[in-house]
């Protein structure tokens, strides 16, 4: 750093400094530069123009808009991780109405923007549609509240659309014909993802819509294409590089079969592959000839079984990234880990976690994988067993993982050889996978396992844990640990107020904690948020009871959410929610 | 060598037993235990284990050379478990079978009965063993709505017409409100009610009347002008659940057929009724009331 920042920054003129600015890799270096000095701050602010907010409560709307008025691109998230798992309730919050206002108001100019997990109407909708005269791209994951109606705004006014990108929303189907909306001229789509679309698809209008849209690259459809819509479409955007498939079955006819194998044939660009509903085997190795330079597939919707699965995903060589639901089982996972070199994510989802007949896939699988896949670092696995052994040899196999998520179906799951807990696994992973980002334990498992990873996952960024622990200590550990924490998420842990309190700075260093169903209660709430004044400590009782203002401190706290904010207590709360 | 093999081979009965039910199969279980028994030693204990969770495997050294490719398919036989048996063993057998005879001394509750449901914590903690395959916990495991219902309604032998995305949509509708349309007879527009609004027959009967009374005054005499059409609209229409009054309210439910409603407790009406009708009372035969073809009712709308 220079000894007089504001003399040197004045040396220059401000677009130099913002030239600078633009080779910042990241929003945090982009944050250090802003606070050396007042002029640094002046000028990077007003250059930055991709805006990230993290938690939509963290900080205002009008205020965020202000400080970086140039904004071009913005990214908001609202609820908890846990909201996917229904561990939120339905009205908690998260509402885009005064992003959207904000925005409309302040950013004229705001041509990317993407919700996560936000509940987002169909007013949001039309209201962004009118407000940006170069709108570009709408990304839409995990969020509800808006309709087919909300999208046929977007369509018939957003003129310069490149990017709608719906991924799993939940949204209400009332107006079937909205693709009618993108006027005739309109031919600027690059990426269009319906998948999560409730309803039909009007196929001719989106058959005539690819059409025009010739730099087309991404095409995901709902469920509701059959196979005789998608050799039809496939015909008209032989460019595409990324294509979600509808459902993979269809009427059947003599020569579907000969017809969607042709379409793919022509298929020279494909590199992803998804969808697949309810994929029928038969039709599968008519996707034989994209294989080879596939680098992402993802047949977690497809309840294809082994043999058909292992020989389709053996022939993708070049894959980077593989979705599979468990009917992959081990030997499936085996040709994957000796077919698949450049492997480096996986994800192994459960087909039917509660049902009567278990799939044969176990700690094996994954062990190969992680042998075989010198490029792997990204793993998300469900199954019913493990041994301390398997995480070991994986750990040691793969000291480049940066993202382990392992869930054991039944919790308090030990280590099936030798009935201990699995502390000594994960604490290798731990230990050995220095760059770890984000980890989900699960299984049976003591404080010990808590110890190692706060002693050793320095760059863990965000931690889910769930039926583990004995103890405070667990907790601390925690907390006291694990430099680099942003999210932590708990549930079912025997984790009380003490770590809490002690740890209590610790949490305004992070974007948010979850905890439920732990042993909490509502004196050490009250006493969090007397101490801490920038964290937002909300109770959330779905019971919707007496309030809590006259409860005892005794009392316990099922549901627990603490973030950090600079926008103070929200005034959005619903019945459920109490800002302590 | 042999005995071994026969000792796999009674464990599945034994399997069989566990896989029963609750108390009993853990008395047997225990009967077992006490059982003198030729073989080697802890080898009594290894099927106890086996028995216990579905899933164990045992390294090589104990496996006799059962072949695990027998059992393939996906079917619930008991004896799926033996598919299991791990190749290429990575503790030493001994200590794995003490450390099992140890625990199992520890062991306080009924054995999982649940094939799927591969080791329960021994002993070690109680919640645990409370919990049975076929009660998941709230939220576990952490997947979401939309591939939940793939599990479900997307299993390759099933001929389900449902969009996997429909029945994700669906379930999350049914946290919202549950319209679902209603009609009356003689009355060629129909309204819709949110059964989610209501906890009783009592109001949603109460509801019908509302919806239903000013469109029939209207009806009736269009061209009623001022203090007539309000002697009208104060006819409520009543007796909709019990026969009595002019009308009767039926359903038709997730298989199609017309039903009274009423019949069942709410919360069963609630989730299976798809639309609603209000029939004219005099319309209706005892016996007619289920064999409504679905074609007629599509004439009727």
């Amino acid at each position: 750093m220079p000894p007089h920042p504001e003399w040197t920054a004045a040396m220059f003129p401000d677009e130099v400094w913002e030239h600078v600015f633009s080779f910042l890799p990241s929003d945090a270096d982009r944050n250090v530069a802003a606070a050396s000095c007042h002029a640094w701050l002046r000028i990077e602010r007003r250059s930055r123009r991709r805006v990230f907010v993290g938690n939509c409560y963290a900080v205002a709307p009008a205020v965020a808009v202000a400080r970086f008025p140039e904004a071009r691109a913005v990214e908001v998230k609202g609820k908890p991780h846990f909201a996917d798992f229904d561990l939120v309730p339905g009205d908690w919050g998260g509402g885009a109405d005064e992003w959207v206002a904000a925005m409309a108001e302040g950013w004229p100019q705001l041509e990317e923007l993407r919700f996560k997990r936000m509940v987002v109407s169909d007013d949001c909708l039309e209201v962004i549609a009118r407000s940006f005269r170069n709108f570009r791209v709408l990304g839409l994951a995990f969020c509800e509240g808006f309709s087919t109606a909300g999208l046929a705004a977007v369509a018939a006014n957003c003129r310069n659309l490149r990017v709608l990108d719906l991924q799993e929303n939940v949204i209400e189907d009332n107006c079937s014909h909205w693709l009618s909306h993108f006027p005739e001229s309109f031919t600027s789509l690059v990426h269009l993802n319906i998948a999560c679309l409730p309803g039909e698809v009007n196929v001719p209008v989106l058959e005539r819509l690819v059409s025009r849209c010739t730099n087309l690259k991404t095409l995901k459809l709902n469920h509701a294409v059959p196979l005789e819509k998608l050799v039809i479409l496939l015909r008209k955007a032989p460019q595409l590089v990324d294509l979600g498939t509808g459902r993979f079955s269809g009427e059947h006819h003599l020569d579907l079969y000969s017809k969607l194998e042709s379409a793919f044939t022509g298929y020279k660009s494909l590199k992803s592959l998804s969808g697949t509903w309810e994929a029928v085997p038969a039709y599968l190795p008519a996707v034989y000839s994209v294989c080879e330079g596939l680098t992402s597939l993802n047949l977690s919707y497809a309840t294809t079984q082994n043999p058909e699965l292992i020989k389709l995903v053996s022939r993708c060589k070049s894959l980077q990234r593989l979705w599979v639901m468990d009917f992959i089982e081990d030997d499936g996972l085996a040709a994957v880990a000796s077919s698949c070199k450049l492997l480096q994510e996986l994800r192994v989802f459960p087909s039917d976690p509660y049902g009567p007949q278990p799939v044969s896939l176990t700690e094996r699988g994954l062990v190969a994988i992680s042998a075989g896949c010198p490029m792997l670092h990204s793993v998300l696995y469900f199954c019913n067993q493990m041994t301390n052994a398997a995480l070991i040899a994986i750990a040691l196999n793969r000291p480049n993982l940066t993202r382990f998520r392992l869930c054991i179906i039944e919790p308090q799951t030990p280590d099936y050889l030798t009935l201990q807990p699995l502390d000594a696994g994960f604490s290798a992973i731990v230990e050995s996978c220095k760059d770890l980002r984000r980890l989900s334990v699960s299984g049976l498992l003591t404080d010990r396992v808590f110890k190692s990873i706060g002693a050793y996952a320095d760059r863990l960024e965000m931690l889910s844990v769930a039926f583990a622990g004995d103890s405070d200590a667990g907790l601390h550990y925690i907390l006291s640990g694990c430099k680099s924490l942003r999210k932590l998420e708990i549930r079912d842990c025997p984790f009380g107020d003490k770590p809490l309190l002690a740890n209590a700075a610790k949490l305004e260093t992070m974007r948010s904690l979850w905890m439920s169903s732990c042993s909490l209660t509502l004196g050490a709430c009250k006493l969090l948020a007397r101490k801490m004044p920038r964290l937002n400590v909300e109770i959330i009782d779905e019971r919707r009871g007496a309030s809590w203002d006259s409860r005892p401190d005794d009392c316990p706290v099922e549901k627990l959410y603490v973030y950090r904010t600079v926008a103070g207590p929200r005034s959005d709360t619903p019945s459920c929610v109490w800002t302590v | 060598m042999e005995e071994g093999f026969t000792r796999i081979t009674e464990g599945c009965p034994q399997l069989l037993e566990l896989m029963g039910g609750g108390g009993n199969s853990f008395r047997a279980a225990e009967e077992k235990k006490l059982e003198l028994k030729l073989g080697l030693p802890g080898g009594e204990n290894w099927l106890q284990a086996k028995g216990r969770k579905e899933g164990l495997s045992i390294d090589s050294t104990l496996s006799l050379g059962y072949s695990s490719k027998v059992a393939k398919s996906n079917g619930s036989k008991p004896c799926a478990g033996a598919k299991r048996v791990f190749l290429g063993a990575v503790e030493p057998n001994t200590e794995a079978i003490q450390k099992q005879q140890s625990l199992e001394r520890k062991a306080c509750g009924p054995p999982v009965a649940h094939a799927a449901a591969a080791g329960n914590a021994a002993g070690s903690n109680n919640s645990s063993q409370t919990r049975t395959a076929s009660t998941p916990v709230v939220g576990w495991p952490p997947i979401r709505s939309f591939r939940k219902n793939i599990a479900s309604t997307s299993k390759p032998s099933s001929e389900s017409q449902n969009g996997v995305a429909e029945t994700a949509t669906k379930l999350k509708n049914d946290k919202k409100g549950l319209f679902v349309k209603i009609n009356m007879d003689g009355i060629p527009i129909g309204r819709k009610v949110d059964l989610k609004a209501y906890n009783s027959y009592e109001k949603l009967s109460l509801t019908v009347d509302e919806l239903f009374r000013g469109l029939i005054a209207a009806q009736m005499d269009p061209l009623a002008a001022g203090s007539q059409k309000n002697s009208l609209d104060k006819q409520a229409i009543t007796g909709l659940l019990d026969g009595s009054g002019e009308y009767t309210l039926v359903y038709e439910d997730d298989e199609g057929d017309r039903m009274l409603v009423g019949d069942v407790p709410w919360d069963m009406f609630v989730s299976t009724a798809k639309r609603l009708r209000v029939l004219k009372s005099s319309d209706l035969s005892a016996s007619s009331l289920r064999t409504v073809s679905r074609k007629r009712t599509a004439t009727q709308c």
